[in-house]
């Protein structure tokens, strides 16, 4: 009798479910990776880790239209959560499948592996639903920690190895950089509440307290969403990372990121944005242009990618900038299709990686177009998506981003936008003229290159075209195409993706 | 019954599609259906056109992206009948000739000229900025594609400098583009070109003049004109011929008409203020273009320089901003695509003789053997020389008075256009064909198969020559609509000026 008439506090299950889905599926997997049996590491694992991925997608898409707070407030499910939850979710499973025959699990033991994949994915659900400054660090932990693992998880490989330490340095810089700015916020607004926050950020304008607190907060995020000049680690530790582990970094990471730019910056800042829009545009537009530039010299694919991966966080921040609902639904938009180009992309580079003794350097695309058709259409189709083509995804990103900077006033923000994608132009043409342009690499070439880098041969050391490999990566293969054709079928039918930006953006209700 | 211009879009890429999945024995025909099949809406299109009405005709209007009220609106008048046409017939010449000779990955090779032709043809047919934008930066891709895949020696090199250089100026007009439709004061935002027909010219000076130079960038360098043709020479020699005839042909009067369509309806106070500086661009792109054409031997780049000159006194026409010099300009975009087609596909041909030489100094006395050859070339050189009685003099004549009605200097500097324009053309005319046989060449007849690519082309600049009013009728109404905001714009200042 007791028992029951002690009230308990109200947990909403339904609200919570995708997080629960995500770190019980982590739980789940970890345990079924103790099984003896060999298919149950390696078939069943990952098939566990994309039904969990897969199961939070669906309760995503059944809280959808919901807008509610959990645990007191910390929390909040709204449609902003839900539809950022899919990107990384969706990059999850991609992840998933990229890795399944790879190296990496295989070292680090199939459930642990898959395991903190899960457990990182809760971390960002975590951080795009904060709706307080302890939730957000709390997220941001579970987001960093099993990521700084997974980075190491190529463990007889130095780079790997390398990338893991430079990650977690970084990234604990990273960390207690923004702990420290968070206090100051918390100095200067007596809150940690988002709501309360935003009430109290009007009284406090200039004060140094709250201005430094601000500033802190800025460069502990930008650390992690790798917006220039915080940016430096980007390329080592994307080249370091198991290639699906970049990928998984690249764009859930970033989704979760932008995610707290969105929700901290134009719902608890809102009111001061004079205080931190002017900075944060000269933000964007150096990481637009230093992104751009650094990715033009570049041979290794992978840096190439992270290159690119700083300049597309400056577009989006643009989106943040303007501090609009237009704004914010650009980003959320952004961050859909810079999903479907980038794990095309990163899926092809797998593929090549496992098929030829080049590893990540741009050598392996060569000829592609003649020897892997299928392979190189996709990756175009990624290239010319990033590049801001029509008739892809990324056109209609750009514009849209574009038109939201305009019209929140920041119309050279939108010029800068244009001149960083006329610089993209040299990198991006120059991976496609090696795939359609240029012939295959001779064999004797590729072993000489091999041997410079001193990269295991997974493949046998060989470039000539293996049929039977086609076969035995298929999940690679249905990644790439998946998405690339994603890429091109959004970029002339868009509808669905604007539904549910728009619904993303008008769930900060505050805004214009 | 009224014809959907979207058919006429989409057949190309549709039947470049099913060749892509057919065997590569048929499969590579299929973009050839496609070609002849929208060459046949196309005729239909005109002969159902109503040339009383001012209006657009035929018109398909949907909502693309509502949230940015972008629309799928298509449409025609006076100002893209015949560059519709042009175009259908210089793809279908195109295609055709590429289709007798063999190519590498011929399925791959054909889809791309399909994408080409549809690409093309959506931004001559748009009637949404957006839209026009999203087309006119399209079309480049398969481009790409073609030169980079089937190209000359040297071909990446020269394909990234064109990329670049006219990926530059597409950027730069996507964001003035963006920037009329989110700017300019309508409740909402609309980018159909008839809702910023009305809003666009209420944009303040600064804004419109910012956005004119954006949008100049993207035509000029389109054209290319002086002092933004860097991409050309290497560009040109990076593309197979039938490509280039094509790409030559017909891509930079899209730049052209771009003008006339976009620039001086919306941004009527801003073409008046620049106008001087365009006809200045417009003079020395006919001079550099005349110059270097005299004086290079490469028979692509006499061409190519050519064109930069032909290009030239559109340009000036256009910017005369009198009824006269656009109705010629208008003339003159179909006529020089007419005229420059056949002469890529014939330079072509005089490659083959000259041992796969294009210099002019290997080839010589290739006309003792070749009559027909030498016949048709001859046609193609007298009109691109704009001699007396063809519809090239009917076109530069009205440029000229257009501009004399304007700029009375420019138009007296401009006039030694077209006697250098003979001078070069007929260099290049005698050099190939009189004279000595070069070392290597051998004098053949065009081949029967050549010949039924070549020979229509010339009877249509033949029946042109006749009957040049048919363009002009056609167009005058739609031409007088467009040009009719920048002269009640420019009204006032020449009234100050007197």
């Amino acid at each position: 009798m007791i028992v029951a008439a002690a009230k308990g506090p109200h947990i909403d299950w339904a609200g919570m479910s995708p997080l629960l889905a995500l770190l019980g599926g982590a739980v789940v997997v970890l345990l079924a990776g103790l099984l003896r049996p060999r298919w149950a590491r390696e078939a069943l694992v990952p098939f566990l880790a994309v039904a969990a991925f897969a199961a939070a997608i669906g309760l995503g898409v059944w809280q959808l239209d919901e807008r509610k707070d959990l645990i007191s407030a910390a929390l909040r499910v709204d449609a902003l959560t839900s539809v950022l939850s899919f990107v990384f979710c969706a990059g999850g499973i991609a992840a998933v499948l990229l890795s399944w025959r790879g190296v990496a699990p295989r070292e680090a033991a199939h459930g642990e592996f898959y395991a903190l994949l899960l457990t990182s994915a809760g971390g960002m659900w975590v951080l795009v639903a904060a709706q307080n400054l302890v939730s957000l660090f709390l997220g941001l932990e579970l987001l960093s920690v099993p990521l700084y693992v997974l980075c190491a998880t190529e463990m007889e490989r130095e780079r790997s190895l390398e990338s893991g330490l430079k990650y977690l340095i970084i990234g604990s810089v990273g960390s207690a950089t923004l702990l420290y700015g968070l206090a100051f916020v918390y100095g200067a607004t007596g809150t940690t509440d988002y709501a309360a926050i935003a009430r109290a950020a009007g009284g406090v304008t200039g004060d140094p307290l709250f201005l430094t607190g601000i500033a802190l907060t800025v460069v502990g995020l930008a650390f992690k969403s790798s917006v220039a000049p915080f940016h430096q680690w980007t390329p080592d530790v994307y080249q370091g990372a198991p290639t699906s582990i970049t990928a998984f970094m690249a764009v859930a990471t970033k989704a979760a990121a932008f995610g707290v730019f969105l929700r901290f910056f134009n719902v608890a800042l809102g009111p001061a944005t004079d205080e931190w829009a002017p900075a944060l545009a000269a933000l964007a537009a150096i990481t637009i242009i230093v992104g751009n530039v650094g990715a033009i010299g570049q041979s290794s694919l992978k840096r190439l990618m992270a290159w690119s991966s700083v300049a597309q966080a400056g577009y989006m921040l643009a989106g943040v900038v303007v501090g609009t609902r237009l704004g914010v639904s650009a980003t959320v938009f952004y961050l859909g299709v810079y999903l479907f180009m980038n794990l095309a992309a990163f899926a092809v580079i797998v593929a090549r990686e496992r098929e030829t003794a080049l590893g990540d350097d741009i050598a392996s695309v060569q000829g592609l177009g003649a020897t892997r058709p299928a392979l190189a259409l996709a990756m175009t189709a990624a290239m010319l998506g990033l590049a801001g083509i029509p008739a892809t995804a990324g056109f209609i990103g750009k514009f849209y981003l574009i038109d939201a900077a305009i019209d929140g006033a920041y119309t050279w923000l939108g010029v800068v936008i244009v001149i960083g994608s006329m610089v993209s132009l040299a990198y991006y043409l120059r991976v496609l003229a090696a795939m359609w342009m240029q012939a295959a690499p001779e064999p004797s070439e590729a072993v000489a290159v091999s041997a410079a880098t001193g990269r295991p041969a997974l493949a046998g050391g060989s470039t000539e075209a293996d049929p039977e490999l086609g076969r035995r990566q298929w999940e690679v293969w249905a990644v790439a195409l998946v998405f690339g054709a994603a890429t091109i079928v959004f970029g002339i039918v868009p509808s669905p993706l604007f539904d549910l930006a728009t619904k993303a953006g008008d769930a900060l209700t505050n805004l214009l | 019954m009224t014809v959907h211009l979207s058919i006429l879009l989409w057949l190309p890429l549709a039947a470049a599609v099913v060749g892509l999945l057919l065997p590569a024995a048929i499969g590579r025909f299929a973009t050839l259906a496609g070609a002849i099949a929208a060459l046949v809406v196309a005729i239909i299109v005109l002969a159902r056109f109503d040339p009383d009405t001012g209006g657009l005709q035929f018109v398909t209007d949907r909502m693309w992206i509502s949230e940015l009220g972008i629309h799928y609106k298509l449409g025609v008048d006076g100002l893209n009948l015949f560059l519709l046409l042009l175009t259908t017939v210089i793809f279908l010449a195109g295609i055709l000739w590429a289709s007798l000779r063999a190519w590498e990955r011929p399925r791959l090779f054909f889809f791309w000229w399909g994408l080409a032709e549809s690409a093309v043809l959506g931004a001559l047919l748009a009637q949404d900025l957006a839209l026009f934008v999203v087309f006119f930066d399209l079309m480049l891709v398969p481009f790409l594609f073609l030169a980079g895949g089937w190209g000359g020696p040297n071909r990446i090199a020269g394909i990234i400098k064109l990329f670049i250089y006219t990926l530059v100026g597409s950027l730069l007009m996507l964001s003035a583009a963006i920037a009329t439709g989110v700017l300019a004061p309508v409740p909402g935002i609309d980018f159909s070109l008839s809702a910023l027909a009305v809003a666009a010219p209420r944009l303040s000076h600064g804004t419109q003049e910012w956005i004119f130079l954006f949008f100049a960038a993207a035509f000029l360098v389109k054209m290319p004109a002086f002092p933004v043709h860097g991409w050309m020479p290497d560009g040109y020699k990076a593309m197979p011929l039938p490509v280039l005839a094509v790409f030559s042909a017909v891509l930079s009067k899209v730049a052209a008409y771009g003008f006339l369509r976009i620039v001086l309806p919306l941004y009527p106070d801003a073409s008046v203020h620049f106008q001087e500086l365009m006809l200045l661009v417009a003079l020395a792109s006919i001079l550099y273009g005349s110059a270097m054409a005299f004086t290079t031997t490469d028979s692509r780049l006499i061409l190519g320089y050519s064109s930069v000159a032909q290009l030239g006194f559109v340009t000036l026409g256009i910017f005369s901003l009198r009824d006269a010099g656009a109705q010629g300009a208008l003339l003159q975009a179909v006529n020089h695509g007419l005229v420059v087609a056949p002469a890529f596909l014939i330079v072509a041909l005089l490659a083959v003789r000259a041992a796969g030489s294009e210099d002019v100094r290997d080839m010589g006395g290739l006309a003792f053997r070749a009559p027909v050859l030498a016949t048709l070339f001859l046609i193609v050189a007298l009109a691109n020389l704009a001699m007396p009685g063809s519809s090239n003099f009917v076109g530069e004549f009205f440029i000229l008075l257009g501009t004399f009605q304007s700029k009375a200097a420019i138009a007296v500097v401009a006039f030694t256009g077209v006697v250098l324009a003979s001078v070069y053309t007929l260099r290049l005319f005698i050099r190939a064909m009189h004279n000595r046989l070069g070392p290597q060449a051998t004098s053949r007849e065009i081949s029967l198969a050549d010949g039924l690519v070549v020979a229509p082309l010339v009877l249509l600049i033949l029946a042109f020559a006749l009957y040049p009013q048919i363009a002009l009728s056609k167009g005058e109404r739609s031409v007088t609509r467009a040009i009719a905001p920048a002269r009640v714009a420019a009204g006032p200042a020449q009234e100050a000026a007197r």
